[in-house]
């Protein structure tokens, strides 16, 4: 276990602190009275309840957490702490002083002493509580914000991917000079491409007409940029038009269907995008015939690109956030070759 | 030697991409004869070959091999007699490593889309260099080199500790083979094999992941698919091909030895 020695200078001197205060409040309603023993007490028993607390709570397995025990141990842990503390702090000042609370204090003497002791000793274990509390909290909701953010960014960043901006922008500039209608036609796919990309990070879900419509424009870009390598197939049927998706679910898995399995293939091949209604499910289908993989290949367990599996990890988590444990998606890659990647979520009437 | 008009290849295989290239060649280099334009590496050494062009033009990303390992590939079966080794240039559209890899070892390249004055002057270097066809063995050396900064360029691995042991399945345990018992590693189909004086294992970490962790003074790459402990070779030979190959200590095997690392065997 790594202990943080800054914090823990951090929580002794705060603890120090403390004590001085209830030894000065002390002193203060009693100044007739030395003001030595309530200081040395106080410290003596302030700092061994601190060293109990503080790196017992290190050795209880519930605490590897958040810093804190839970449950009921949560509870009993300080009140030993606090009681050990107590009993061994004064033993400690006992012998500075060379006498014994324990033989010469009334019974009432030490049952305030002990009742202010375990007063003082919960507001403080309390007080470096919820102070590690709010920090987990905070911790955690910077953490969660930090991977929003990431995944959205790798989101843009995948699609608007500068090798296949400047490839599908030269495409475009020789289009000008030889087919300036068919140049036209690929200029409004990428308008609407880049748009789409663009304001997919704001909507949470669209229709499926629209899904397949930006599919359209992508497969239409690189039908352009491959020529008759790609052969492509989109096929929506009317009753599933309107029906409600995530946006841009299926655009990673289309990418990757081109990126890694019809652009490196010398001859080509086909993509297959389909909807259909199973029952209760709607199931979304990707197909390509392309070079597929193999899950023993090294070269796909050790991708070159580290963001290879990207688009399967985050459909799938997008899936759960939005349809819980009935958003499914399923990627293989059959030995006919090519790959097969399927989206399961419930389908709403 | 070309007394002719100066010919090229085109390798890129995007249709229209390929076709942009040829009419940008034509309008500022019109006595350049493009005598073929194909879309993916392995036809681009084979017409290379067939066709021994003064110039190629090779896109980066193809499918089958890529314009780097097309270049490596033809080297390798480049005839030493006759004609001298193309002029290479490079095209991609946007490889920040290949671009940095190639300002570091100074191959020309275009980038897509492309940019009038910028082909413009790499017409000026093609021309000027093959008006002095004397050079050519020298050329020819200068593109090994240069293709051997290419391929070893891996974008950037920096801080990777040395490996010092080799973890190899055998069964159904972990066989922990020292680095310093391993005579050689050779690329085999999916697999790596691990060759010590004795024993023969597989692994599955690709021989590029292998070299970035791998001691270059120690282990010396002689061929792509090929790494030998230097201090362990025994002889190396060449056959009337051409062919340079090694034998290892304590190994029967020879290793052939490829043209790009040929200039790691030169006699004292």
């Amino acid at each position: 276990m790594k202990i943080d020695w800054i914090v823990k200078l951090r929580h002794f001197l705060e603890t120090t602190a403390f004590c001085l205060t209830i030894a000065g409040l002390h002193y203060a309603f009693r100044p007739d009275r030395a003001y030595e023993p309530p200081l040395v007490y106080s410290l003596l028993i302030g700092w061994t309840t601190w060293l109990i607390i503080d790196f017992g709570r290190l050795l209880l397995p519930s605490a590897r957490e958040n810093g804190w025990p839970t449950g009921l141990w949560g509870k009993i842990f300080p009140m030993v702490g606090i009681a050990l503390g107590y009993g061994i702090g004064t033993t400690l000042a006992d012998r500075w002083f060379g006498w014994s609370t324990w033989a010469e204090a009334s019974q009432q003497q030490l049952f305030l002493s002990a009742l202010l002791s375990a007063v003082i000793g919960i507001i403080i274990t309390f007080y470096f509580y919820s102070a590690r509390k709010s920090e987990v909290l905070t911790e955690k909701v910077d953490q969660a914000t930090r991977l929003a953010t990431e995944a959205r960014l790798k989101l843009l960043e995948a699609q608007l991917e500068p090798h296949m901006l400047f490839n599908t922008l030269a495409n475009l500039r020789m289009l000008i000079a030889i087919d300036a209608p068919r140049a036209q036609d690929m200029l409004d796919h990428i308008i609407a491409y880049l748009r789409a990309t663009l304001s997919a990070s704001r909507a949470s879900s669209h229709p499926l007409q629209r899904e397949f419509d930006r599919l359209h424009d992508y497969l239409e870009l690189m039908t352009v940029r491959m020529g008759p390598r790609l052969r492509y197939t989109l096929d929506l049927p009317t009753e599933l038009a309107q029906h409600s998706v995530p946006t841009l679910l299926l655009q990673p898995l289309v990418e990757n269907s081109i990126q890694h399995g019809l652009e490196p293939k010398v001859e080509g091949g086909s993509l297959t995008i389909s909807a259909r209604c199973d029952g209760n499910t709607m199931v979304l289908e990707v197909v390509d015939t392309g070079l597929g993989f193999d899950p023993t290949d090294p070269s796909f367990t050790h991708p070159a690109l580290p963001d290879k599996g990207f688009g399967v990890q985050q459909i799938r988590e997008r899936l759960e956030a939005v349809y819980g444990s009935s958003g499914t998606i399923e990627f293989v890659a059959p030995h006919a070759g090519g790959t097969r990647a399927t989206v399961r979520f419930p389908y709403q009437s | 030697m070309s007394t002719n008009a100066p010919t090229a290849l085109i390798a890129e295989d995007e249709p229209l991409l390929a076709m942009a290239l040829q009419i940008e060649l034509a309008r500022a280099w019109p006595a350049l004869q493009i005598v073929a334009s194909v879309g993916d590496g392995v036809s681009a050494v084979r017409q290379a070959l067939a066709l021994q062009p003064d110039v190629l033009f090779f896109d980066i990303r193809m499918p089958g091999m890529d314009g780097l390992e097309a270049a490596a590939e033809l080297a390798e079966q480049w005839p030493q007699t006759g004609k001298a080794f193309p002029a290479l240039v490079f095209v991609t559209a946007y490889d920040q490593y290949a671009v940095q890899a190639f300002e570091a070892q100074a191959v020309d390249y275009l980038l897509k889309p492309l940019q009038a004055p910028r082909l413009q002057k790499t017409i000026g270097k093609l021309q000027l260099a093959l008006a002095k066809p004397a050079q050519s063995a020298i050329n020819f050396e200068a593109t090994l080199s240069q293709l051997r900064g290419l391929l070893g360029a891996t974008g950037a691995v920096t801080g990777i500790t040395p490996l010092t042991v080799i973890q190899a399945s055998v069964g159904n345990s972990i066989r922990m083979v020292p680095v310093d018992d391993v005579l050689c590693f050779e690329a085999a189909d999916k697999y790596v094999r691990v060759l010590t004086f004795d024993r023969e294992y597989l692994i599955r970490t690709p021989l590029k992941e292998l070299l970035d962790q791998l001691d270059t003074k120690v282990f010396w790459q002689i061929h792509r698919g090929t790494v030998v402990r230097a201090l362990a070779i025994e002889s190396v030979t060449r056959d009337e091909a051409g062919k340079t190959s090694v034998s290892l200590r304590g190994l029967k095997e020879k290793f052939t030895v490829s043209r790009l690392y040929a200039h790691l065997f030169k006699a004292m």
